[in-house]
């Protein structure tokens, strides 16, 4: 993901909540405010793991008034692609590290009466900074926070002695399961529905809400914006003779900025069109993340744009 | 009508009006740094935004917010327009935290970038602003509502020049939920509050069939904090009005034919709007400034290169933006005007004056 303000952090403690699932806080290195942001934001967090650049994505679990610094909580996936396992062995307490503005795909909708939250597992991340929001601004909620078991029910106790009956949990090797549809059945007029865990409980969550008639618009499920990957990978350029590389935390658009080739741009965000680039030989794969192509220019690959697109594979010859 | 604020212009801002005797005109400087919209001899709707970073000392680009001239005039204005019609200012109930969103995106930029003239101090939320061109002196609590005399997003926005509309995101689109609305070309706050983005664009011409909204709106929706972006629009103004509403056509509408070949130059304006959009934190709300600028034909002209653009692009518009912009019927006249100006000499690219 080129574009987009960076913000420079350290790491300023690590904790480790359970066997699985470490916290980390992050605060700004000069001293500053982190911006604010909405409950449910996440960050796109940067990393060189030993040569690899992984972009992953963090939902902040810290009060969102708090600018003095950000949390967020990661579970260890062994089977991931590998984001989570450098938190966990390589993230050390003054490390400098990379990360987005937060973002926001998950947000409360403000107009509705009450907040009904499903949560499984590390999913009640974005939930822990939502509630912290409604806390200050008003806004009723119910949660209901499904784990595994009691070992890894990560902040659960903090949540109840704080909510009451308003937090509900659940532990799968104690037999016990979210009672969905008796728990939608009985919700105010107004109620929306936001869910957050794994894919098995966002589609039944989904699929049972729409078959009790909840409006489309009521129901919220995280989707992260899936970060671009960063590799290197280099362009020819006909027409100026040149051929550029183009770096992890560069664009194409920068790389041939930096080597002197007069490019056009407007936007840098993949949307107006100004930087469209024939393409004349592409032996590879041609990563379009804009929005100015239609889907089908994009199957026929004879065209990119430059200030957000990339390219993976052998080589590729642009008319530039 | 009596202000809540006790202006001190000093030497910089001007004391001019935009109604009634018409006193609103340009300084040299203010013509030079104008921000002529044409960056080449046609024009047609695109997705035109790009960053909202500061550029080029001096120009209205320097700025998150420009503060110009006109500045203590137009917050004289904006409070007589609210006067006869407070509906031109609203927020919906859950818009509240995204105008205190925006009240602290002001302030904070412009005790930063015009110290002279505006100082924000905070202690955690005891909040102390002092605005001196408009004799304004506040200490309040930020996120308690009690302790201001407005709304927040009302507060900031009767001390800052430009319209100023909040969208909530939500169901995949934009949604105007909130604004201050007085300086506008001809749409309505009243008329569009609680619509969304494809709503209120509904009535423009050609841009929907160019896919202008939709590809404008999938990059708005993955707009990010501290990557603010801005665009151009601009339109046609007889008598420099700032407050041209649906709500009172019937005052100003009748003025455009008053212009004859005498008169044209010194009361036709071209209305350039510098809009820009930003991501809110707390509230992940967009709020979008519209910031207009009046410039008289008399004084765009003066920059060689700008009258002979302004010829071709009015000469070469497409009638159904004409319409649109509502200056069909006056084209002609502008044209015969503007022409005077245009020798057929080749332009420069860029929107700015040669040397
Ligand atoms: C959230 C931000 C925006 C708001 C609140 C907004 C609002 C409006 C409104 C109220 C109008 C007048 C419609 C009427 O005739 O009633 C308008 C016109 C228009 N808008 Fe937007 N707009 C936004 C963003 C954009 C963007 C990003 C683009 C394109 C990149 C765009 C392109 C246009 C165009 C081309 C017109 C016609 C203007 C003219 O010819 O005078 N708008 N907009
Ligand atoms: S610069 Fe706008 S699409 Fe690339």
């Amino acid at each position: 993901m080129s574009g987009g303000a960076k913000l420079e952090v350290t790491v300023a403690e690590v904790v480790e909540v359970n066997a699985l699932i470490k916290r980390f806080r992050f605060v700004s290195r000069d001293g500053a405010a982190l911006p604010a942001f909405s409950g449910g934001s996440h960050i796109v967090v940067e990393m060189d793991d030993h040569g690899v650049r992984r972009l992953n994505p963090y939902s902040l679990m810290s009060d969102p008034a708090d600018t003095s610094g950000y949390e967020i909580s990661v579970r260890r996936d062994d089977a991931g692609r590998g984001g989570s396992v450098f938190m966990h062995s390589h993230v050390t307490p003054g490390m400098r590290l990379t990360i987005s503005h937060p973002l926001n795909f998950f947000a409360l909708d403000t107009r509705a009466k009450k907040h009904l939250m499903i949560a499984g597992g590390i999913g009640i991340t974005p939930f822990l900074s939502q509630i912290k929001q409604l806390g200050h601004f008003g806004g009723r909620f119910e949660l209901h926070y499904a784990t595994r078991n009691r070992d890894v029910a990560a902040y659960a106790t903090g949540l109840k002695s704080a909510h009451g009956d308003r937090v509900n949990l659940y532990y799968d090797d104690e037999g016990q399961v979210v009672p969905l549809a008796e728990v939608l059945t009985r919700q105010p007029i107004g109620t929306h529905l936001y869910v957050c865990g794994p894919k098995g409980m966002l589609n039944w969550v989904r699929k049972t809400a729409a078959a009790a008639g909840w409006p489309a618009q009521s129901v919220h499920f995280e989707e992260f914006l899936a970060p671009g990957t960063g590799l290197v990978f280099s362009a020819q350029l006909a027409r100026s003779g040149k051929t550029v590389t183009v770096g992890t935390h560069q664009s194409l658009l920068e790389a041939m900025e930096a080597a002197g080739v007069d490019a056009p741009y407007l936007c840098r965000g993949g949307a107006c069109g100004q930087c469209e680039t024939n393409v004349i030989r592409c032996d590879g794969t041609l990563l379009h993340r804009d929005v100015w192509l239609s889907p089908a220019e994009q199957a026929e690959g004879a065209k990119i744009m430059p200030c957000v697109s990339r390219f993976e594979g052998k080589t590729l010859v642009l008319d530039r | 009508m009596s202000l809540d604020f006790k202006p001190a212009r000093g030497d910089f801002f001007k004391d001019e009006t935009f109604r009634d005797d018409f006193t609103f005109k340009n300084s040299p400087a203010a013509i030079r740094r104008f921000p002529f919209p044409f960056d080449r001899d046609e024009y047609m709707y695109s997705v035109n935004m790009e960053p909202h970073v500061s550029t080029r000392p001096g120009s209205v680009f320097e700025h998150t917010f420009d503060v110009d001239e006109h500045y203590v005039a137009e917050m004289i204005d904006r409070a007589k327009v609210l006067a006869e019609d407070p509906l031109r200012c609203q927020s919906l109930p859950h818009m509240t935290l995204a105008g205190w969103d925006l009240l602290e995106l002001i302030m904070e930029s412009n005790a930063r970038e015009y110290p002279q003239w505006f100082s924000l101090t905070k202690n955690g939320n005891q909040w102390h602003w002092i605005n001196r061109p408009l004799g304004i002196d506040q200490k309040f609590t930020f996120l308690d509502e009690s302790t201001l005399p407005y709304g927040p997003m009302e507060y900031i926005t009767r001390q800052t020049q430009g319209d100023f509309s909040l969208q909530d995101e939500r169901d995949g689109s934009l949604w105007m939920d909130a604004g201050m609305i007085t300086t506008q070309a001809d749409w309505s706050l009243d008329f569009d509050v609680g619509m969304n983005f494809m709503e209120w664009h509904a009535p423009v011409p050609l841009a929907h069939e160019k896919m202008v909204f939709d590809r404008a709106l999938k990059f708005l929706l993955k707009l990010q904090q501290g990557s603010p972006v801005r665009r151009f629009n601009w339109t046609m103004t007889v008598n420099p009005l700032l407050d041209t509403a649906p709500e009172t056509y019937p005052k100003w509408g009748p003025t455009k034919t008053s212009l004859t070949q005498e008169n044209l130059g010194h009361k036709q304006h071209l209305r350039v709007e510098l809009q820009a959009l930003f991501r809110l934190p707390r509230s992940n709300a967009i709020a979008f400034s519209i910031r207009a600028y009046l410039g008289k034909f008399e004084e765009l002209v003066t920059v060689p290169k700008w009258g002979r653009r302004l010829h071709r692009v009015i000469r070469d518009i497409h009638p159904d933006i004409a319409a649109y912009k509502g200056f069909w019927r006056n084209q002609p006249a502008m044209v015969e005007w503007l022409a005077k100006y245009d020798d057929g000499a080749p332009t420069s690219p860029g929107v700015w004056p040669d040397a």
